[in-house]
């Protein structure tokens, strides 16, 4: 593994990169901390019942409470706490029989009220964990990620910054605001400290963000788009001289708004430490931002000097107590694990491991689920997906599942398997629904694709493509029987991909005295 | 000895966003060594035992439904604000990161 | 002839019968203010166009033969720190200096619903600080009784306002007792309900655990009608109570106190209070003894730490609800030359919009959450608190309401404390136990000081939820009173010498 400082970079100039990454690891120990942020997906605000869809104009989703106008005063959303529970339970966390708001004090202009409503010492869900799983030189290998905290808070609105460089915020010449966003559940899920994980510590972070992200999303509580930042990682890190037992001073990364980004971040967030360490340098208690072209972080805020967010109950809002009852009840509704699901899955649809993770990259489970419940054959299913309808995404750029309904496309599997359709004219079949040209029925109809399975119409070819290469029909009489492909072939291409290949096939060998 | 320094004083102030003059911070560090050399009498009764009070009713669990109502106008939203550009609050350069 | 001087009660009566129009009784009003107020300065702004046009809708109303409520019709002052769509809302401060709300509190929606004119916003001690009106960034409140003298606070504009006629009903709040000092000290009645019992949605927070909305006016009944009018259940407000409101104006009326117990709270009840304010209160108990009542004194020895407990949760709650005001969303801006960062341009506005009283909480309040003092100071208070509550608990199995003169002087003369905080906050030692505890507190005049001829208030606390009871001890002891007197205490106001 190489470097993941570029030395060419004009601000590494003159310094000295003594350890790569796998140098590094041979000499420290990382230990891991992971903050995810979750917007949740309710209709309405945690606070207020403004609206909470994604890209709305400027301020018209704001109401005097998420302006935090004077007098304003918050109500807090039961779906939202209905959501942290499922998730809470989801991570295997107790539920608090009484946890209260507080608010956290800290002035900034995308905050209405210049502090956040959040919770502190009293928070909803603790002491959790979640497995994950990832590959390693001896195999695939388990870790317990063991949560902290799940608790509630608000998103801030957003801020332009407007002249100076680049849309940064320094040199900006003064900074627009819109608080759409303000007022947004937000769920906060807090590990403890990972340590153990060794030169994995990237993959295990990776993993953790990934396992986390489709949890939420089988728990229906969130978008977890990443790129939207409806799911967003703070991952922090510190090192520690190999065996020494200590726990080095961490930094904390933000703005990784990618699984792939997570793990990126940890590999240079890792070899900066280890080379500042290196060269006897301390490492700074701050917050870094990831830099997406680099991979590399830059220096944020420094915590040296703590803030002082003098946190106190928000005195607006009551406590909140779920009772055993409310609590059992959401515990109902839970869905089956992800990885639980995954591995049934894999063991009825019988899938080779290697297409497993190809169906689960491509988020595709879901839609191949649906498309077998209804009734296609699991593997023509998977193929499909993973195949045709992919393929025909990627050209499109747009998300296969936006393509074709698993419905149209079940209907077509079924076609196929009846043989009413070939592989060939299945595709077209498909091209049409997604032309608009209605559905799979309509598609055959208007464009004639019907099999050719009148066997006197069948003769017809065969006879044709027997006279037009008669040595090879010859040799097919003296026994050869791979040679029928070429026949089967020309026949094929006669009927235009409308004849069923194996029908050809048999009626050929038949014809030439080899059935 | 004062409870409260010039310098305590400037920190709060600063944490509470007030711009002060050395002559306002002066002031203010003798009102409040005053006020605080008053109040600290709280220390003498509360108890370890004691709970804290921090909501006057034991009221708990209140919840509104997840259903979108109407917002205000953009033009409302913004009826207050000092300065604007289209559609939203103008403010001055931020310097500094978000949280 | 002019109407000002009636009761709410009375003008309702006359409104129904058809005697007069809402429209004339709001014009008489507005002519009374435009008389006397530059004299007395209640009023921070008048809108004269919005309460004809509900005078005139009330008396539309009327005309067709709706049936309307006990107050419809009748004028109002309202406190400027409660927010009125389109109607200037500065809480006394220059921080909000031009600011019109787009939104209604609760408290003036449901004044609208019951046909209340709004002849305008009342003035007070910036965001509700102070016991005196003396910290309006517009300039000091004068009292009625002597124009030389402070009017109470923080809501002194409002009842400032009921004794010089120019409202018959008022909207105060109440933090630490900004409803029933400024009610005691200008000879009227002032109630603050069980907390949760009126709406906070649209109150500017001062601090949000204690604050609370409620009815001032010239007589208990007048306080009851427009208790019931702004009470109940509203869903915007977390900490509203819902169910039903007592039967407050039913227990105004009962005039019947036979077979009660009264609590006089030793620890507040008179010791360091005025001579005269004493004997007043102690005459109070007599005719309440009279009236049937049984008086028992109870002792609440954590009382003596309520005001310390007081002025460290308030200023906390302050220093955080205060944070908007930041010059980002609303209100005034100071310093933005395109240079500035929004850091200094929020410093530097809040170091010109704030008064000096705001900043000393500010400050105290950020003092007393932060790190390392948190435990010390705001902690050590919410456990006082809890003790205040326990006082009352026990309090109230030996006594059905709780009495204490309301403040522990008289009207004092403009500027003479102004530069004494800690002499400032003691206005409020009486009042403040009730705000701590979330229970019901009401002031109802009960003389003149011999010593200085200024009103005396008679403060009644009651139970969480059980408001009625102190209404149905206040209309007795008014009763009583006003039959020992042969007249009303505020009939006797000297002529204000307008100037
Ligand atoms: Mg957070
Ligand atoms: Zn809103």
């Amino acid at each position: 593994m190489g470097s993941h400082f570029d030395l060419a970079d004009p601000r590494f100039a003159g310094a000295l990169v003594a350890l790569n990454f796998a140098q590094a690891m041979e000499k420290y120990e990382p230990t891991l901390g992971l903050e995810v942020h979750v917007e949740l997906n309710t209709n309405s605000k945690m606070f207020c019942s403004c609206a909470t869809e994604f890209g709305g104009s400027p301020n018209t989703q704001t109401c005097p409470v998420c302006l935090g106008l004077p007098g304003a005063l918050p109500v807090v959303n039961a779906k939202a706490i209905e959501s942290t529970i499922l998730i809470g339970l989801a991570l295997n966390c107790s539920i608090a029989p009484y946890s209260r708001f507080a608010r956290k004090n800290y002035f900034y202009p995308d905050m209405p009220k210049n502090f956040q409503t959040s919770q502190y010492d009293e928070p909803i869900c603790v002491n959790g964990y979640l497995d994950v799983e990832i590959d390693t030189d001896e195999g695939p290998a388990k870790f317990r990620i063991e949560i902290e905290r799940v608790h509630m808070e608000e998103d801030t609105g957003k801020s332009l910054h407007v002249g100076g460089s680049t849309g940064r915020i320094h040199g900006a010449e003064y900074s627009l605001l819109d608080y759409n966003r303000a007022g947004i559940p937000l769920v906060e899920i807090v590990t403890k400290i990972v340590p153990g994980t060794g030169k994995y510590a990237p993959q295990v972070a990776r993993a953790y963000v990934t396992e986390l992200r489709d949890i939420l999303r089988s728990l229906g509580v969130s978008d977890v788009k990443m790129e939207q930042g409806s799911l967003r990682c703070d991952a922090n890190v510190s090192l520690a001289p190999m065996g020494s037992g200590k726990l080095g001073t961490r930094s904390e990364t933000k703005n990784v708004n990618s699984l792939r980004s997570v793990e990126r971040a940890l590999f240079g967030e890792i070899e900066r430490q280890a080379n500042r360490l290196e060269s006897g340098e301390r490492v700074v208690q701050e917050t870094r931002h990831f830099l997406e072209d680099t991979g590399l972080t830059r220096p944020g805020r420094s915590k040296e000097q703590a803030e002082d967010y003098r946190y106190f109950p928000e005195p607006d809002l009551v406590p909140v107590t779920p009772d055993a009852k409310w609590i059992e009840e959401l515990r109902t509704k839970l869905p089956e694990k992800p990885s639980t699901r995954r591995k049934r899955l894999q063991t009825e649809w019988n899938v080779p491991d290697k297409e497993m993770t190809a169906l689960i990259n491509a988020e595709l489970l879901d839609v191949v689920e649906e498309t077998i419940a209804l009734g296609a054959e699991p593997t023509r299913a998977r193929t499909w997906w993973l195949g045709e309808i992919s393929r025909l995404a990627n050209e499109k750029e747009v998300e296969p599942t936006s393509l074709i309904s698993s419905a149209n496309l079940a209907e077509i599997i079924a076609l196929i398997a009846s043989g009413e359709l070939t592989d060939k004219l299945a595709r077209q079949v498909v091209e049409g629904v997604i032309n608009g040209e209605g559905s799979p029925a309509d598609v055959i109809a208007k464009r004639g694709l019907k099999v050719v399975s009148d066997d006197s119409a069948l003769m017809v070819a065969i006879e044709a493509a027997i006279a037009a290469q008669p040595d090879t029909a010859e040799r097919i009489r003296g026994g050869n029987i791979p040679a029928a492909g070429a026949l089967i072939g020309a026949v094929m291409k006669a009927t235009g991909g409308a004849a069923d290949a194996a029908k050809v096939r048999e009626l050929l060998l038949k014809h030439l005295g080899q059935a | 000895m004062a409870a409260i320094s010039r310098d305590d004083v400037a920190h709060l102030a600063r944490l509470a966003r007030i711009e002060m003059s050395a002559e306002e911070l002066d002031h203010m560090a003798s009102e409040l060594d005053v006020i605080l050399g008053a109040v600290a009498r709280v220390q003498e009764v509360a108890g370890q035992d004691v709970p804290p009070t921090s909501h006057p009713l034991p009221m708990t669990n209140i919840f509104r439904a997840d259903v979108v109502k109407p917002s205000l106008t953009n033009e409302e939203a913004l009826s207050g604000a000092p300065a604007k550009v289209e559609e939203r609050f103008k403010v001055p350069q931020i310097l500094g990161e978000a949280e | 002839m002019s109407s000002i001087r009636l009761s709410a009660a009375e003008l309702g009566a006359a409104l129904a019968k058809g005697e007069i129009t809402s429209v004339e009784l709001t014009n008489q009003h507005f002519d009374r203010i435009a008389e006397v107020d530059t004299s007395v300065h209640a009023f921070l702004h008048l809108d004269k166009e919005g309460a004809l046009a509900q005078a005139n809708s009330v008396d539309a109303k009327r005309a067709a033969g709706e049936k309307l409520g006990p107050i419809a019709g009748v004028p109002l002052a309202l406190k400027d720190v409660l927010t009125q769509k389109g109607i200037p809302t500065t809480c006394g401060s220059k921080m909000l200096e031009g600011w019109r709300p787009p939104y209604d509190s609760g408290v003036v929606t449901k004044l609208k619903d019951a046909g209340v004119v709004i002849l305008g916003k009342t003035n007070m001690d910036e965001f509700a600080m102070g016991s005196s009106t003396e910290n309006s960034a517009y300039g000091p409140t004068h009292n009625p009784w002597d124009l030389t003298r402070i009017p109470g606070g923080s809501g002194g504009g409002s009842s400032a306002s009921l004794a010089a006629f120019e409202a018959p009903l008022a909207i105060g709040t109440d933090t630490g007792g900004s409803i029933r000092q400024p009610a005691a000290v200008t000879g009227t009645v002032g109630v603050k309900p069980t907390y949760g019992g009126v709406s906070r949605y649209g109150l500017v927070a001062f601090s949000s655990s204690l604050d609370q909305a409620g009815p001032c006016a010239r007589t208990v009944l007048d306080t009851a009608l427009l208790h019931e009018a702004i009470a109940g259940h509203d869903p915007r407000d977390s900490t509203s109570i819902n169910s039903p409101v007592p039967q407050v104006v039913a227990a105004a009326k009962r005039l019947d106190v036979k077979g009660m117990k009264i609590g006089v709270v030793k620890e507040i009840s008179g010791e360091g209070f005025q001579a005269g304010v004493r004997t007043r209160f102690e005459e109070s108990l007599q005719l309440l003894v009279e009236a049937g009542a049984e008086i028992v004194e109870v002792s609440c020895p954590n009382f003596d730490y309520a005001l310390a407990a007081y002025y460290l949760i308030a200023p906390s709650e302050a220093s955080s609800n205060l944070a908007r005001f930041d010059s980002m969303r609303y209100g005034i801006r100071v310093g933005d030359d395109g240079n500035r960062g929004a850091e200094e341009v929020m410093n530097l506005t809040r170091q010109v919009g704030f008064g000096r009283e705001v900043k000393r909480r500010i400050i105290l309040g950020t003092y007393a959450l932060s790190s390392g003092y948190y435990d010390a100071y705001y902690g050590s208070a919410q456990k006082v608190r809890t003790l205040i509550k326990r006082d009352f608990e026990a309090a109230f199995t030996k006594a059905d309401v709780l009495v204490s003169p309301t403040a522990p002087t008289t009207a004092f003369k403009i500027g003479e404390k102004s530069d004494d905080p800690l002499a400032m906050y003691l206005n409020d030692i009486a009042t403040i136990p009730v705000n701590m505890a979330g229970i019901g507190g009401m002031s109802l005049p009960c003389g003149l000081a011999p010593e200085d001829g200024l009103p005396v208030g008679f403060q009644i606390m009651s139970p969480v939820m059980q408001d009625d009871l102190m209404y149905r001890v206040g209309g007795t002891l008014e009763a009583a009173l006003n039959s020992k007197w042969g007249h009303t205490l505020i009939s006797q106001i000297p002529d204000l010498q307008v100037r």
